[in-house]
């Protein structure tokens, strides 16, 4: 269903569009989380390592952090998830976080396809 | 009985008052313009008896331990003895300021010092502070002294603080309040220290480990002085979260186990108010070698009777006097109450209450942890999980039969939580009809599940939309 | 037996009988031999009920109760008959933090009315549920604006109470925050000597300030808020009902005590702090926020909300390690409030204004004091004493009179409350005299 976008084990998707990419959790991380209330969001201009927190998604009784896929800049963040953060409850894979510039396009490799993500469910 | 759902704010009329007060003929004096207030002050205007009969019908939404049985875990929900709040009123004690001379406040600083020497030999720690508020607050100020302490034997590098998986959100929260590094380790199914995660955290870049024994799912660390031992050999200190206290006491000290520093709650184990979810108090105690870096100001005693004194090497102060006093006032009068005698048998009480609960109910909770427990215990959702009724609905229809429902969905360690602590103050009448309650509430959750998923059914209120206060929070009563 | 414990022989028979164990020892058996306990605890033995109410009233006793002229951070304020007769209801002080919401609308709708009130007082638009007290909510409101602009360094300003600063600094130094103070000048802060810098996450400044003297923070509020700092008030609770709020200056976080309002002076605590701040910075505010919404049946109910941002859930990662609060405090303002309404606030703010000023005049008359700033004050002020101030104070409390606190050599600090009455004003003055 999902077959051009890549996945990471923390539940994270990432869509490659050239060097750009757009990033959002997965279907199976907004079952878990419930309702999500809130969803903490970078600014325009900031970096991230591949690894580093880049935000925080929270639901009523737990909060959740999200984690760089791959090493880049935000571009553009999706502004509706500031008063409708249960779009993404809603639809996970078209409601995406943020859209990042890629600075390494190697690291695409450390990421894996949807099939091996769901053996790890 | 109607539903009471008025907002004092709803009952305000102008022109009514509820106070009666008389200033004298002084000289009117208005500061300038731009020092005054210039927004209306839209407080309630309502009549002495609105306040009372709007005040004693909120209160009526409330369930308290004077009500019936409220066995949260971890909580110590314990009867709040009368005869404290009545002598904590007393004019000499309320009437005070704290910064009045010493020489006039001796009764009160006796309470101080003689309540930390009490809590001393309880715990066989060699003296606390009653300067924190409560007990996260005695743990932050417990961190930093373990911070301190580091610092004095130049150890910077020791920046990280191990803590279990199951312990609870305070601990890491306060490790990383005073500027710690936090390391979860995972602990064993009984949520004890696994010992080879334990020494393969251990290095020198370690400062402490804290840890509740016995843990969040009641089981007591009969590996203390062995975690305790590879801690310190590792040269780290050792902090105990004094939560769980009322299984030992009777028992065990945590001063013997090996820990360094420890705080207590005062609201659990020593019978002050819970208040509705305040005013607490978290003494901080530590072994001799960390005396010095306590809280200032330190309770001293001299031939010339009870004084502050502040130490050089403290952390600091940690609140703008000297605690909760009207707080830690009644743990003194509780343990004085209690006396030599009776105090040791709270620890066994407790433990007897408690297990006899899990043995009544095994044979219908998932029980994870199959021993003896201390004074609370973890049933891990129903055995029989068919019609897929959850620890959530279990609590709530428990509402329904009266009690307080457990602390549930922590530990973090079991998906189904509900930890159930009595206290030692409950009568086996009391404990069979809560059995009672959760033998029916099993059976109904086979033979009419929606039921217990659709509960509370009698309360004032039912399943509130906690989604829709989290998206859009509306905390005032401007925002209606 | 003791009244506490309901256990009978038969009781402990039964019950290890369903357990399956042989005595309550074995069920101690995970706690190894050497850590048990072998003697007893060394404590009095059990005192009587009637035994504990002479040895409590005999060591109330030993605290002497003065007309106080004191403050510094504590006010001897009156706390009316309803506050204490409510506030002891035992569905309000025996029920705890409300994790089941559906049984504790009681306490959650007096949170929420208290969250109100304070957002009416200081003008800001969140409140949460309150904090241990005055001191450490104004060091917590430091770690927020640590947190939402990533600087590192506070600007405190030097008319702050000591104990206020002192409580600062250890919350900074743990958390390697640089605490930067402020030189006060004739008894206000003043920035002009103060460089700007990019470094500065805020400003935290008192008002009324330690001094008693009303502050106008206009010019700092700009000057903090050009360099992406925020601005932190400490406001005491009884003078948000007379002087400026802290959102006319445009704070953005205010942090105070509320003692003051009706909480009994009680030896330093318990005492009440509260939060105040912005929508934008709502998430960031540490404790417990009470929020409303509905329930199933479309009822009005009050719930804990936010709670993602709390230790239990971010563990590690909150921004404070807050749990508990002052709850039973908070309720005991909120029914004060209640009561005296807005204009018996006025109504007291004003007697407290007219007072200090009473006092302050008729003391340098007595030609014994002269004045040590040229401000504009309330309800406290400074004075420099021409006698030796301590002699005075000790010849004072011989006559169950708290004079000033020195806070300098022979510099005191007085206070008044709406307690003070204009009796208690001459007889003080009275007294002053005859020391001469």
């Amino acid at each position: 269903m999902n077959k051009n976008l890549l996945f990471q084990e923390t539940h994270e998707w990432l869509e490659l569009n050239g060097n750009k990419a757009r990033i959002g959790i997965t279907d199976y991380a907004q079952d878990a989380l419930g309702a999500i209330v809130y969803i903490e969001l970078p600014s325009v201009g900031e970096t991230f390592d591949k690894g580093e927190t880049f935000g925080a998604v929270e639901s009523v009784k737990s909060a959740s952090d999200l984690y760089m896929p791959v090493s880049g800049k935000v571009i553009a963040v999706n502004e509706e998830l500031t008063n409708s953060p249960e779009l993404v409850n809603e639809d996970p894979y078209k409601n995406f976080f943020i859209e990042i510039e890629v600075f390494d396009e190697s690291e695409l490799k450390t990421l894996i396809d949807e099939e091996s993500y769901k053996k790890t469910l | 009985m109607i539903y009471y759902d008025k907002l004092i704010f709803e009952l305000s009329k102008n022109e009514r008052i509820g106070y009666h007060f008389k200033s004298d003929d002084f000289k009117t004096v208005t500061l300038p313009s731009n020092l005054l207030r210039m927004e209306p002050l839209d407080l309630p205007e309502v009549s002495e008896l609105d306040v009372v009969r709007h005040y004693t019908n909120v209160s009526k939404k409330n369930f308290g331990i004077d009500s019936n049985f409220y066995p949260l875990g971890s909580c110590t929900m314990k009867y709040n003895p009368k005869i404290n709040d009545q002598l904590a009123s007393l004019r000499g004690f309320q009437a005070i300021h704290p910064l009045q001379p010493t020489s006039t406040a001796q009764g009160a600083l006796h309470v101080i010092y003689e309540t930390n020497r009490m809590l001393s030999e309880l715990t066989g720690m060699y003296a606390y502070s009653l300067n924190t508020f409560a007990g996260a607050h005695g743990e932050l100020a417990g961190l930093m002294i373990m911070r301190a302490y580091h610092d004095k034997n130049k150890d910077f590098n020791r920046q990280t603080i191990i803590v279990p998986d199951s312990a609870h959100g305070t601990n890491p929260a306060s490790a990383s309040v005073a500027g710690f590094n936090v390391v979860e380790i995972k602990s064993n199914d009984d949520g004890t220290v696994n010992i080879e995660a334990l020494k393969a955290a251990l290095n020198d870049t370690v400062a402490g480990l804290m840890l509740t024994n016995p843990n969040t799912a009641g089981v007591f660390e009969k590996d203390i002085k062995l975690v305790a031992d590879l801690v310190h050999e590792a040269g780290g200190l050792v902090y105990y979260d004094g939560a769980n206290l009322n299984a030992l006491l009777g028992k065990a000290k945590p001063g013997d186990m090996g820990f360094d520093i420890t705080h207590l709650n005062l609201h659990k184990t020593f019978s002050t108010p819970h208040g509705g979810g305040g005013p607490g108090s978290g003494p901080v105690g530590v072994s001799e070698k960390l005396v010095e870096f306590l809280p200032n100001p330190h309770i001293i005693k001299t031939d010339n009777g009870y004084t502050f004194k502040n130490f050089e090497d403290s952390i600091g102060m940690v609140g703008s006097f000297y605690g909760n006093f009207s707080v830690y006032l009644r743990a003194y009068i509780y343990i004085l109450s209690l006396g030599k005698e009776n105090i040791g048998k709270i620890g066994p009480y407790a433990v007897l209450n408690a297990n006899y609960i899990q043995a009544s109910l095994k044979h219908l909770y998932q029980l994870p942890i199959k021993d003896y427990c201390m004074h609370e215990f973890v049933f891990d959702g129903l055995i029989d999980q068919s019609t897929h009724v959850k620890t959530l609905d279990i609590a709530k229809r428990l509402l329904d039969y009266g009690f307080h429902a457990p602390t549930i969905y922590f530990p973090l360690i079991f998906s189904q939580s509900m930890m159930i602590e009595p206290t030692e103050v409950e009568s086996k009448e009391t404990l069979d009809a809560f059995i009672h309650a959760l033998k029916v509430i099993a059976e109904e959750a086979i033979l009419d599940p929606e039921k217990v998923k659709h509960a509370p059914h009698t309360t004032p209120v039912r399943r509130l939309d906690e989604v829709t206060a989290a998206r859009s929070p509306k905390v005032s009563f401007k925002d209606l | 037996m003791h009244k506490y414990f309901p256990h009978t022989q038969h009781d402990v028979e039964e019950m290890l009988k369903v357990i399956g164990a042989k005595n309550i020892d074995d069920l101690f058996k995970a706690i190894p031999k050497d850590l048990q306990i072998k003697k007893d605890y060394n404590i009095p033995l059990a005192l009587s009920d009637i035994e504990l109410d002479h040895h409590l009233n005999e060591l109330a006793g030993k605290n002497q109760i003065l007309k106080i002229f004191r403050g510094a951070g504590a006010y001897d304020t009156y706390t009316p008959s309803v506050v204490s007769a409510l506030s002891s209801r035992q569905e309000f002080l025996t029920s705890y933090t409300p994790y089941q919401p559906e049984v504790s609308q009681g306490t959650l709708q007096y949170i929420f009315e208290f969250q109100s009130m304070i957002t009416m007082l200081t003008g800001l638009n969140v409140a949460n549920a309150s904090m241990y007290d005055g001191a450490t909510s104004t060091a917590e409101a430091m770690f927020m604006a640590n947190a939402h602009t990533k600087k590192n360094t506070i600007l405190v300003s030097e008319t702050i109470n000591p104990s206020i600063l002192e409580v600062i600094k250890t919350y900074a130094r743990y958390k390697k925050i640089n605490v930067k103070m402020i030189p006060m000048k004739d008894g206000i802060t003043d920035i002009h000597s103060l460089d700007q810098s990019n470094d500065y996450m805020g400003v935290i400044v008192q008002n009324p300030n330690y001094y008693g003297i009303v502050e106008d923070y206009t010019n700092i509020s700009n000057w903090i808020h050009e360099q992406g700092g925020l601005l932190i008030i400490n406001q005491d609770g009884q003078s948000l009902g007379i002087l400026r709020s802290p959102a006319s200056f445009k704070a953005d976080i205010a942090a105070g005590e509320l003692q003051s309002l009706g909480v009994p002076l009680s030896f330093g605590g318990a005492y009440v702090g509260y939060l105040a701040t912005t929508n934008a910075l709502m998430r960031k505010m540490p404790g417990r926020i009470c929020g409303v919404t509905t329930d199933v049946d479309g009822k009005r109910a009050f719930v804990l909300t936010l709670q993602a941002r709390e230790q239990h859930i971010r563990r590690a990662k909150a921004n404070s390690n807050i749990c508990s609060n002052q709850s039973l405090m908070a309720l005991s303002v909120t029914i004060y409030l209640s009561l005296i309404g807005k204009n018996g606030l006025k109504e007291m703010t004003q007697h407290v204004l007219n007072a200090s000023h009473d006092l302050y005049t008729k003391l340098i008359h007595t030609g014994l004091f002269e004045p040590v700033f040229n401000q504009p004050f309330y309800r406290e002020f400074a004075l420099k004493a021409r006698v030796d101030l301590k002699a005075l104070n000790n010849y004072l409390l011989t006559h169950n009179i708290l004079g000033p606190l020195e806070i300098e050599n022979n510099v005191g600090l007085f206070a008044v409350t709406e307690k003070t009455t204009l009796k208690d004003i001459n007889n003080f003055i009275e007294k002053v005299v005859a020391f001469k």
